[in-house]
């Protein structure tokens, strides 16, 4: 594993994206690394676009400065691609992950040229067919942590198993569907 | 043992008021520091603790509040936030002039206007003439570790001021990073009981809280201040190496990174000062005698101190995230360049004011500071000794 990764996310406010980074800090601090997950913070408001950010490591983290030369970026809403320049600064030899039914070839036009890898994954099928609800966090989450191979699949699912049983302690009844969400999005983000 | 977790500055700091277990906690609150009397409360809800928690009408109040209190013999604690903490101005002098050791968790904040929630140090700068002791954290982990060592500091019978534990708004406060965390007996043991050697409630003592007092005696009290504030470097000292007994991370006056050989010294405070030695190493790896000089105990200021550390360098930098309108200095460079003036010293010193209302400090846009300082260096002239970073305009 790199010494660093510098992961940033761009979402709207009310999707989850500050969350999904506060979780991958999580899991990644639960097998032992460094970890910072912080979010842009300004004038919040639902559907705008909003930015946050991880740092994972083997060293400890005292960067304090916000993500301009990502390893990776991951969008939780497609149609951000219209209005931000997601791809800014992202490094040619990490990768995009865009929350899109689309192919990576089908949108690296919207992405001011950059010439790296781009995943695509349809973090709203998974969210409908596991959980009846549009949550693209967890599918999203799966997906960059398969991407960045910061962590090992199965050290990512006993992770967020424990993570989940923690969290919906007083509804169990949802975690089995975030689960099969997680692996989905294993098997489906290309 | 210490237990590894990871945290916001804000979960941090909460812990510690969860550890310690005041007496009482009047507060109002205000982002970014409003997660702190919220996650109190529900420590109070829950039982984890039996501090009385006054959900007051104002930032004004919730101070009146911590000095009653704290006048009464109760360990009392608050936390604020840019104008909140401006509101509570007037009764700051108050605290500090009663000599009542209330611990203050400042979330650094820029002050209105224009009207910004992110972070600079205005609101601690502004009250540096206050009488409060102030310490600065780098991280979380700092913070906790301020916070811890605060009561100790502040309650100590030499010293006997409050103290202002800060961070900064949202960088720190809201950012999630790694943490070790001491036990809660440990922490109480650390903090023990709180003893005042005066309470108005404790029969028997009788003592003026809050007096006028007349030309023929308000100087003196002032003066008396000050010496208090002057005992405080050794009890800062002192309970920074007990600390270090029980944690293993060790506290001074103010750190030096690689300050050994350094010809360029940056003087910083806060989270930026992380950045910093990022840039600092970057530098080293290209020859550059580069060290960074990080402030944690701003009041009272170490300048005697820091102006011996930086007596050797070729050329300092020192960086102000506020600004205070002398066209001249910020509150850091205008205290180190007078303790290298008392001192003799003859340094090139450059001041920056940076990052103000949340611009975001780069390991690039410190790295240029560096630059600066070279350039100065090579040319044998300091140009415009007063600068700003990453300001447009």
């Amino acid at each position: 594993m790199k010494q660093l990764t510098e992961i940033r996310w761009h979402g709207r406010g009310g999707q989850g994206a500050k969350t999904a980074s506060l979780l991958l800090a999580d899991v990644a601090f639960n097998t032992g690394m460094q970890v910072q997950g912080f979010p842009e913070y300004g004038p919040e408001r639902m559907g705008a676009p909003i930015t946050a950010y991880n740092r994972i490591g083997t060293g400890k983290i005292r960067v304090h400065s916000n993500i301009y030369q990502p390893d990776y970026v991951v969008v939780v809403d497609e149609t951000l691609l219209d209005t931000v320049d997601v791809a800014s600064g992202l490094s040619k030899k990490g990768a995009i992950v865009i929350n899109s039914p689309k192919s990576g070839e089908e949108l690296r036009p919207k992405l001011h040229g950059y010439t790296g890898k781009v995943y695509t994954i349809d973090a709203r099928k998974i969210s409908m067919e596991t959980l009846g609800r549009y949550f693209p966090n967890s599918p999203m989450l799966a997906a960059i942590v398969k991407v960045s191979g910061i962590m090992e699949q199965d050290e990512f699912m006993d992770e967020m198993k424990a993570s989940y049983k923690h969290k919906f302690a007083h509804k169990p009844q949802v975690i089995s569907g975030n689960m099969k969400a997680l692996e989905m999005a294993f098997q489906e983000v290309k | 043992m210490a237990k590894k977790d990871r945290l916001s500055g804000n979960e941090a700091v909460a812990v510690a008021m969860r550890q310690v277990n005041p007496d009482v906690m009047p507060a109002f609150p205000i982002t970014p520091s409003t997660e702190l009397p919220q996650y109190f409360s529900s420590y109070v809800a829950n039982g984890q603790v039996d501090t009385e928690f006054i959900p007051v009408e104002s930032e004004h109040s919730a101070m009146g509040a911590c000095i009653g209190s704290e006048a009464a013999g109760a360990r009392t604690i608050t936390a604020t936030s840019s104008a909140g903490f401006a509101f509570m101005w007037e009764l700051l002098y108050v605290a500090a002039s009663n000599r009542l050791p209330i611990v203050l968790a400042l979330v650094n904040r820029a002050l209105s206007g224009p009207i910004n929630i992110n972070c600079d140090h205005s609101d601690g700068m502004g009250a540096r003439d206050s009488g409060w002791i102030q310490l600065y954290a780098e991280d979380n982990q700092e913070a906790y570790d301020n916070y811890i060592q605060a009561f100790r500091i502040g309650e100590h019978e030499d010293v006997q001021l409050p103290v202002m534990v800060c961070q900064d708004g949202f960088i720190t406060s809201h950012g999630v990073q790694n943490i070790e965390l001491l036990e809660d007996k440990e922490v109480k043991k650390f903090v023990g009981q709180y003893k005042p050697e005066r309470a108005l409630l404790n029969p028997g003592t009788s003592f003026a809280v809050g007096p006028y007092s007349v030309s023929d005696h308000y100087f003196e009290a002032k003066r008396a201040q000050a010496e208090a504030l002057k005992h405080s470097k050794k009890v800062i000292k002192d309970v920074a190496v007990e600390y270090k007994k029980l944690s293993g991370r060790g506290f001074t006056w103010f750190e030096e990174y690689k300050m050994k050989d350094a010809e360029y010294c940056m003087i910083i405070m806060g989270s930026a000062a992380g950045t910093g030695k990022d840039a600092v190493d970057a530098l080293r790896e290209k020859g550059v005698k580069a060290g960074l000089i990080k402030i944690r105990m701003f009041r009272p200021f170490p300048g005697k101190e820091i102006a011996n550390a930086v007596s050797k360098c070729k050329v300092i930098a020192c960086m102000d995230r506020t600004e205070s309108y002398n066209l001249q200095s910020g509150p850091i460079g205008a205290d180190v360049k007078t303790a290298l003036y008392n001192e003799g010293a003859k340094v090139k010193v450059l001041n920056y004011v940076y990052g103000l209302g949340g611009r975001d400090v780069t390991v690039k846009s410190l790295s240029s500071v560096f630059k600066d300082m070279e350039k100065v260096q090579k040319n044998n002239k300091l140009g415009n000794p007063y600068r700003y970073l990453s300001v447009r305009g």
